[in-house]
């Protein structure tokens, strides 16, 4: 019998090693998935390149994983927000690189590398710095820029839902990159507030199938970062 | 914000009322964040405007009462909102599908610079130390089928906004439909930039005087 359940964000985080490549889902504190995020500082592993749309906010969170000194580089396209400090500090001193991608080109070359696509010509950023030293190619008369799918070593995942299988449903606007970084890495790693017995899922509205993922735990009550930040709260 | 308007013009909410004026019914927008928020809350009566926010939302709805948000349902610029009868949620491609496969009728975006062939920076001023930081801009005037920009005529030091060509890094090229600001509505046209309406009491020639490269009158 299939069962991706594990039983604790500790066990549902083993196996990242130092150097990983590690999506992590969110938009802003939604769809973050702080508790798999605080699991992963507790590991240890170090010198990880990771993929969110932010850097995280306060002291919790990818912030914290960030403060700690376990992410050489980011990946993402707003790197900045009223209680993002901790990157900019490390950003500064060079302890920690920056790849920017416009956000609708990071969604895609996710949504690509999950998809065995190796890379795609997209009308973002032609003609920006961010295009520089990049494939131009004209379709129908038009500029286009050659970008490349992302793959990870893991995915971190923060859902609403989820069967044993691994079938998730999201809440609300906490999808997000969710669903896309599920498919693009190696090892998916989902926590979700409420976990049922296969069958309990309308097939029509499973949004991540079972397929794309191959760890779940269940975290009943997820902290919600806003609060832990106005709280002061600074992990670990 | 801080930010004060000059004594003669239209203030912010005048603005954002303006721009909301040439919209059509069943539109579907994309608002930036700042003045083009408040476009929101003058829609003329009898129309209907979509709103799309590209962390996931269709169908955006006003900021929740007091006490009533939920940390899982914010707009792009991470603020809480709501979700309107008829919305819709989607993951972060399909959301950038929707902008950049032309779905989107209307993005209304702020701005630091305007050049007159229609290149717009609004995304980074290029200072040394500065976090540079991109979010969705580029993908949205790549791809919108029409780009507004809502913003003040000029800096807070009194230089125009609305110059030859950028000096700050680029957002795209060539991609602004028409400029909302408090002194006028302008279009860019391949001729360069031209007039469509005077905000009351503001001359031509004040707005002329105001603007980094040459204005064409309104056509008459």
């Amino acid at each position: 019998m299939i069962d991706k359940k594990v039983s604790s964000v500790a066990e549902a985080v083993s196996g990242i090693a130092d150097g990983s490549i590690v999506m992590i889902g969110g938009f802003g504190e939604a769809g973050s998935p702080v508790e798999l995020i605080h699991a992963l500082i507790d590991h240890g592993a170090t010198d990880l390149t990771v993929v969110n749309n932010n850097t995280g906010n306060g002291e919790v969170g990818l912030a914290a994983l960030i403060k700690a000194g376990r992410v050489s580089k980011m990946i993402c396209s707003y790197p900045r927000s009223a209680h993002s400090t901790v990157f900019p500090e490390l950003y500064r001193s060079g302890k920690t690189s920056l790849e920017l991608v416009p956000q609708g080109t990071l969604a895609e070359r996710i949504r690509a590398g999950g998809a065995g696509v190796p890379a795609f010509y997209t009308p973002t950023s032609v003609g920006t710095s961010l295009a520089e030293g990049k494939e131009i190619r004209s379709f129908d008369g038009r500029d286009y820029v050659l970008e490349y799918g992302l793959r990870a070593d893991f995915a971190l995942i923060k859902g609403k839902v989820a069967d044993p299988y691994g079938n998730v449903i999201y809440n609300k606007t906490a999808r997000n990159f969710n669903p896309l970084m599920a498919m693009a890495a190696k090892t998916t790693i989902v926590q979700v507030a409420s976990l049922v017995p296969a069958g309990e899922l309308d097939p029509e509205v499973i949004i991540t199938p079972g397929i794309f993922v191959d760890r779940v735990v269940g975290v009943p009550r997820p902290v919600h970062e806003s609060t832990l930040v106005a709280e002061g709260v600074s992990y670990p | 914000m801080s930010e004060k308007t000059s004594v003669i013009g239209w203030s912010r909410d005048e603005m954002a009322q303006r721009v909301a004026l040439d919209i059509r019914d069943g539109t579907y927008v994309n608002l930036g964040i700042g003045i083009p928020e408040l476009i929101a809350r003058y829609v003329p009566e009898g129309r209907e405007f979509i709103y799309h926010t590209e962390n996931g939302l269709l169908g955006m709805g006003p900021s929740p009462e007091e006490g009533a948000g939920e940390p899982e349902l914010i707009n792009a610029g991470k603020r809480q909102v709501t979700a309107l009868p008829g919305a819709a949620f989607f993951h972060h491609a399909d959301s950038f599908a929707m902008i950049r496969g032309g779905h989107i009728d209307l993005c209304v975006l702020g701005a630091l610079q305007v050049a007159q062939n229609g290149d717009l920076a609004n995304w980074s001023t290029g200072a040394p130390g500065a976090i540079p930081a991109v979010g969705g801009a580029m993908d949205l005037v790549a791809g919108v089928k029409s780009i507004y920009v809502v913003t003040q005529h000029c800096t807070k030091k009194g230089e125009p906004k609305l110059i030859e060509s950028c000096t700050f890094p680029l957002t795209g090229v060539g991609i602004v439909d028409r400029i909302y600001t408090d002194l006028a509505v302008l279009e860019v046209t391949p001729r360069g930039f031209q007039l469509v309406e005077l905000a009351p009491g503001v001359s031509f020639d004040y707005v002329s005087e105001r603007t980094g490269a040459k204005l064409h009158p309104a056509r008459g």
